[in-house]
């Protein structure tokens, strides 16, 4: 099967678009949720914690 | 013996015995040169291994001593001096080539001192030698310190260090004796190449293993910052240095890629040479040495987890700006140029996080000295991360391009950032290594950072100077339709410009020295810590 330049170059620039902006949603929405906070208050202390 | 010992024993034996032998059948003498280096790195390697085996006399390292973790600080300690022994190697070597540029005769009529080798030799000098060695040293000190475990490995973390910089001695040496593949940031001929790759597979084990190991149940994100460096260098040295030799007992060899292509390749790996070594390698001792400095979390985890993904993903695509006009396709130039305008949302993120951590904190900068350089060092990001994102603009960039303005941009991300970043880091860390309270002396400090930042100043307000004139000078026409200006007119006009910016290299060379001086005081005649037993004995009341 043979695809043409463009073919292909609409291929990549829109799965590229949707997958850049699902992957970002994903993120933010990892680091805001709300049960992940206190994880992440103890994360922010890691550095400051004397051993 | 242990495996370990025994492996690294015979890999090095066979290494010797193959460069013994490219050394007697080398094709060029520069070949045959670094095959001698090579045995003698090898031998001294085995003669280490041995010596070490006999010293431990069949005991191992404890993992704990009373109850805490007993961090493995010797390759640390070694790669802290040999970034300062580096930086002010690599600043000397700058200063050189700019008086070069100001007095040309300074080139001493030499091969080896012209300018087209001594600035490969600056520009890895400070970036891969002391950038590369600061990178080493703290990020194993982070990966232990935050995983709360010590690193695996007997010979390992020592052949990261010591192979890491004999890779430099090698470069280094190539340059000036004429050796190289002609690709920007990534000179070394093939054997380098190949010995680099072999010492960054055993660093990202030592790496990866210590994560493995850690006590902490979260990896702390400077730790992801790490290993996103680590990663990503890998795979931009493997493909961009893709390289076939002519023989394996010379030094020359053919890049797979061609035209355009390696072009693109080349670019590829040269801004993200910038955004994966000089920026996330750094940006991981900001998430650790400003919080620890200042004594406060970090502004916002949830934003540095944002900052961290929206970084590595926009930056790798960022290489075509590069390459403006050019044969490049449209598509490829307009794509670069968009996702390095992308990127000001995380770099301006990363830098309100770094300097918001200081928030209800303000008033160390005027009293630490040490937690100023940190500070100022992510003050100089934002302002390069700024000013990159508009030079990748193709308006502005058909001014900007292969004008001093660029070197101007480099140097305020490279001194600015990066080598404040990493004077903070070491002021902090060898002091911590050594078992001292603080640095020998504040006062060397607060010298260090003003005689510095007037360097700075000096360094890219005469190069944006020198660089807009230039560029506007080059597209300058008379009303006849004919350039206004001859090259070289251009270049004389830039004299008293090229004088100025070594004039600032030259303070920011004497800030090094200062703090040189001043963490070799450290070391011999610092104040020693406190031990902990001290206060737990305090009389109860």
């Amino acid at each position: 099967m043979d695809f043409s330049y463009e073919q292909v170059a609409a291929f990549a620039q829109q799965s590229g678009l949707l997958y850049f902006f699902l992957i970002f949603s994903a993120i933010c929405v990892y680091a805001l949720w709300p049960k992940n906070k206190a994880k992440f208050d103890h994360a922010a202390q890691i550095p400051l914690e004397e051993d | 013996m242990s495996l370990e010992e025994t492996a690294y024993a015979v890999f090095l034996g066979l290494l010797f015995l193959y460069c013994v032998l490219a050394a007697g059948k080398a094709l060029d003498p520069v070949f045959a040169f670094h095959a001698t280096i090579g045995a003698i790195a090898s031998a001294a390697g085995i003669f280490l291994i041995v010596r070490s085996f006999i010293d431990r006399d069949g005991r191992a390292e404890p993992e704990e001593i009373n109850g805490k973790p007993n961090y493995n600080l010797g390759p640390v300690k070694f790669a802290s001096i040999a970034a300062m022994f580096w930086g002010i190697a690599g600043f000397t070597v700058g200063i050189w080539i700019a008086l070069e540029l100001a007095y040309p005769a300074l080139n001493l009529g030499l091969p080896w001192t012209t300018f087209g080798r001594l600035r490969p030799l600056h520009t890895s000098a400070v970036i891969f030698a002391f950038g590369g060695n600061v990178l080493l040293a703290t990020s194993f000190y982070v990966v232990q310190r935050t995983s709360r475990a010590r690193m695996p490995g007997l010979v390992t973390p020592w052949f990261v260090i010591l192979g890491y910089n004999v890779f430099i001695v090698i470069a280094g040496t190539g340059y000036l004796l004429g050796v190289g593949q002609g690709k920007e940031y990534a000179e070394p001929e093939w054997y380098a190449d190949l010995w680099l790759t072999i010492v960054w597979v055993a660093y990202l084990l030592v790496f990866l293993a210590t994560l493995w190991k850690r006590k902490e149940p979260h990896i702390y994100v400077a730790n992801w910052f790490y290993l996103a460096f680590i990663v990503t260098i890998a795979m931009l040295h493997l493909v961009n240095n893709a390289a076939v030799p002519v023989s394996i007992f010379g030094s020359k060899s053919y890049v797979v890629w061609s035209g355009v292509q390696d072009a693109m390749v080349q670019w590829w790996y040269g801004h993200n040479a910038v955004g994966f070594f000089l920026t996330a390698g750094f940006l991981a001792i900001m998430y650790y040495f400003v919080p620890k400095r200042a004594n406060r979390p970090v502004y916002s985890y949830r934003l540095s987890i944002i900052h961290f993904w929206a970084l590595i993903f926009l930056y790798i695509w960022a290489g075509p700006h590069h390459l403006h006009y050019t044969a490049l396709p449209e598509w490829a130039s307009t794509l670069g140029m968009v996702f390095s305008v992308m990127l000001w949302m995380p770099s301006w993120g990363g830098m309100i996080n770094g300097l918001m951590t200081l928030s209800g904190a303000w008033d160390k900068l005027r009293t630490d000295p040490v937690l100023r350089l940190l500070v100022v060092s992510v003050a100089f990001y934002g302002m390069s991360t700024f000013e990159g994102p508009l030079m990748s603009v193709k308006a502005v960039n058909s001014l900007s391009h292969y004008t001093d303005w660029t070197i101007g941009h480099v140097h305020s991300g490279a001194l600015g950032w990066v080598g404040y970043v990493s004077f903070g880091a070491l002021y902090c860390l060898v002091p911590w290594v050594y078992g001292k309270r603080d640095v020998y002396s504040l006062k060397l400090v607060d010298w260090h950072f003003w005689i510095s930042t007037l360097g700075i100043v000096l360094y890219i307000t005469s190069m944006w100077v020198s660089g807009i004139m230039q560029g506007l000078m080059w597209r300058a026409y008379t009303e006849l339709g004919f350039l206004q200006y001859s090259f070289v007119e251009t270049v004389e006009a830039m004299h008293p410009y090229y004088v100025i910016r070594a004039l600032g290299g030259i303070l920011f060379l004497t800030g090094a020295v200062i703090m040189a001086v001043n963490l070799y005081l450290t070391i011999r005649h610092g104040e020693a810590e406190k031990p902990a037993a001290d206060v737990a004995l305090a009389p109860a009341e």
